[in-house]
């Protein structure tokens, strides 16, 4: 019987082709709008949390603020207020930390063979890579060993080993930064570039101590001073707890009297990052909102033909209640062509909704992701519509009497 | 057993503050086989009888017997059940549905039976071949002449095995050589057995018919019995310049 429903609604629905073909249009075009909008703001979403990723999540870094000397205040990183025993204390005292690594950097010419290239130097402690979510591409990451005994050896990142070395291996090569000669024990995995546009993999890592010995140079003031503190909250802890438990600390280790700025930065980068996520998730329900508006605007596009196709065929109606159709049949029948119409405007929709959302990543370069779960909602929702919008117009032609739709002219 | 039986038949319409007696109670008994004629000026409630006797609405007093059953007082869906099993109308305007294959048209009450779509279409073809269009089955309804037209309307109507057929003016729209193949047809399935009431307010028409039952406000006026006319001897008689349709 439900096959034979569907014979009849589909027979119905080819009586009038170009008809059908227009009403299917509103949800070909609605489906295929919330596909390609939602794969466009997924693909925001998604860069998002490959940056957030590159970073290392629950990522906190402590920088050097200024320090007011007197009434002249001096800008962010003028003066070296934090140090290694800082980064010591934090990972001894706060709990709720996974991994801390201080480092210090600065830019340095190095040659390798003829080749030379100005890179960006990190002294790091062997915490980093945990601290960082760095892994290691080839070789061995930096040691305690190589700390405690400031030995020379040099981990390249994925572009300063490419300046550097093309595409032979540069593990067990010797390099030489500043005219020191390093051993090249590594190569990192790639990062990308951070939001700002900064590539990170532009860089050289070398033991933190060999950093301020050889290359760097430590700073007068306090030997023991680093450029930043990157600091790995345990998962699933409270980012802001965590920080704040890091600025208690350090105030006090600082001796920061209450009235007294804090002489450091601290940049809760996840959650900078977090936000942006938000804002783009903002935006993908933003715009599938939109694009759902024409797709109801097919709903009504069907209501609209359903309502005139019960009118225009009444006396067809009444002729089947004549010859024994009952109200059910008479409403299966149309919720059924409305159904057809909406589903099959939905396939076509959701194979534009493909195409086009391929097509803005291929012309406009954006990046996109296909949502199976959109292609999913958007069909089911094309089927709710037109029950929705099919039910109204169905019942009334239910509800014809027999007699009076014979009549009707 | 009569295959209709009524016994006290009224129908009544509210009409804003008026109550229409449309029928005021008519009593009447067909048997198996025969051939009715239904008669009256507009008004007379043959009309409204052939609605209560098709089954398409429910009096409003009074008892009607269909094939032994009794269907006074059903409900819309157990109506359209009986209507779909016993009964096969014929109507003036043939209600065809457009841009559907002649063969298709006949099907349509089956589709409502339920049942095989291979025998559906195997009783569709021999009713199609009853009536002459065997050769006409994919033909639609606007390749077809009038005459045609009502004739796939009575294949239509003959598909279910009816009990009775109900002709509501099935020549009104039809010329006069036309109607008297028309009728010479429904004479033909007469004969062999079919009980058809036509409604007509033709009396040359309803001369074709071996039961005159005359209706004038609301009752039964007249119920007379005679000689039909042979619809066949007549189509003879017929110049055939008449036949251009």
């Amino acid at each position: 019987m439900v096959f034979q429903t569907l014979r009849i609604a589909l027979r119905s629905l080819r009586v009038n082709k170009l008809r059908t073909a227009l009403t299917m249009l509103g949800i070909m075009i609605g489906v295929g709008a919330v596909i390609a909008m939602v794969s466009v703001g997924t693909g925001a979403q998604a860069r998002v949390a490959e940056q957030i990723q590159s970073l290392g999540s629950n990522l906190i870094i402590v920088l050097p603020g200024s320090r007011n000397s007197a009434g002249l205040r001096l800008g962010q990183g003028s003066q070296v207020t934090i140090t290694e025993d800082d980064a010591a204390a934090i990972g001894r005292e706060i709990p709720l930390v996974q991994a801390v690594a201080p480092s210090s950097r600065g830019n340095a010419q190095v040659v390798y063979g003829n080749l030379n290239w100005s890179t960006n130097i990190t002294g790091v402690t062997s915490d980093f890579f945990e601290a960082r979510d760095w892994a290691i591409y080839s070789g061995r990451p930096i040691l305690r060993e190589d700390t405690d005994g400031a030995t020379k050896v040099a981990l390249l990142g994925q572009t300063a080993a490419l300046n550097l070395f093309g595409d032979s291996d540069p593990v067990g090569e010797i390099i030489r930064i500043k005219k020191v000669p390093f051993t090249v024990v590594g190569v990192l995995t790639r990062k990308g570039q951070t939001t700002w546009g900064q590539d990170q993999d532009d860089v050289i890592v070398i033991p933190l101590s060999t950093a301020k010995k050889k290359v760097l140079g430590a700073s007068q003031a306090n030997s023991r001073s680093v450029h930043s503190i990157s600091i790995k909250v345990l998962p699933g802890e409270d980012m802001s707890e965590a920080e704040a438990q890091v600025r208690t600390l350090l105030r006090d280790r600082h001796r920061l009297q209450p009235y007294q700025e804090d002489d450091f930065w601290i940049r809760n980068l996840a959650e900078v990052l977090q936000t942006q996520e938000e804002t783009s998730a903002v935006l993908t329900y933003l715009l599938a909102a939109i694009a759902s508006v024409s797709l109801l605007v097919g709903g009504i596009g069907i209501m609209n033909i359903m309502l005139v196709s019960v009118t225009e065929r009444t006396r067809e109606i009444g002729l089947r209640m004549a010859v024994g159709a009952r109200g059910r049949d008479i409403l299966t029948q149309f919720l059924v062509e409305a159904v057809t119409l909406s589903l099959i405007g939905g396939i076509i929709g959701i194979v534009l909704g493909i195409g086009s959302s391929n097509a803005i990543s291929y012309f406009a370069e954006w990046h996109t992701v296909l949502a199976p779960g959109a292609v999913v909602l958007a069909f089911g929702f094309a089927a709710a519509i037109g029950i929705f919008f099919g039910f109204y117009p169905a019942r009334k032609a239910s509800r014809l009497d027999p007699i009076e739709a014979l009549r009707y002219e | 057993m009569p295959i209709i039986a009524t016994e006290g038949l009224a129908k009544d319409y509210r009409l804003g503050p008026h109550t229409v007696h449309a029928l005021r109670g008519v009593s009447v008994t067909l048997e198996r086989g025969e051939f009715v004629a239904v008669m009256g000026p507009s008004g007379s409630g043959k009309s409204t009888l052939m609605n209560l006797l098709g089954c398409l609405d429910r009096p409003t007093a009074g008892r009607y017997w269909l094939d032994g059953e009794d269907v006074a007082q059903l409900s819309r869906d157990q109506l359209a059940t009986v209507r779909n099993a016993k009964i096969g109308f014929v109507f003036q305007q043939f209600n065809l549905l457009p841009r559907t294959s002649a063969i298709e048209n006949v099907e349509l009450p089956l589709l409502y039976a339920g049942g095989n779509p291979r025998t559906r279409r195997e009783r569709a073809r021999a009713r199609l071949d009853e009536v002459g269009l065997a050769q006409r089955e994919h033909h639609h309804p606007s390749q077809l002449s009038g005459g045609q037209q009502q004739r796939v309307a009575i294949a239509r109507a003959l598909v279910n095995d009816p009990a009775v057929i109900l002709a509501d003016e099935p020549t009104g729209n039809l010329d006069t050589r036309t109607s008297a193949e028309i009728m010479a047809l429904l004479q033909r399935l007469n004969r062999g057995g079919l009980t058809i009431v036509l409604v007509t307010h033709e009396p040359d028409i309803a001369a074709f018919a071996g039961r005159r039952l005359v209706f004038r406000d609301g009752r039964l006026t007249s119920d007379e019995r005679g000689s039909a006319e042979d619809a066949a001897a007549v189509l003879a008689s017929l110049p055939e310049e008449e036949a251009i349709v």
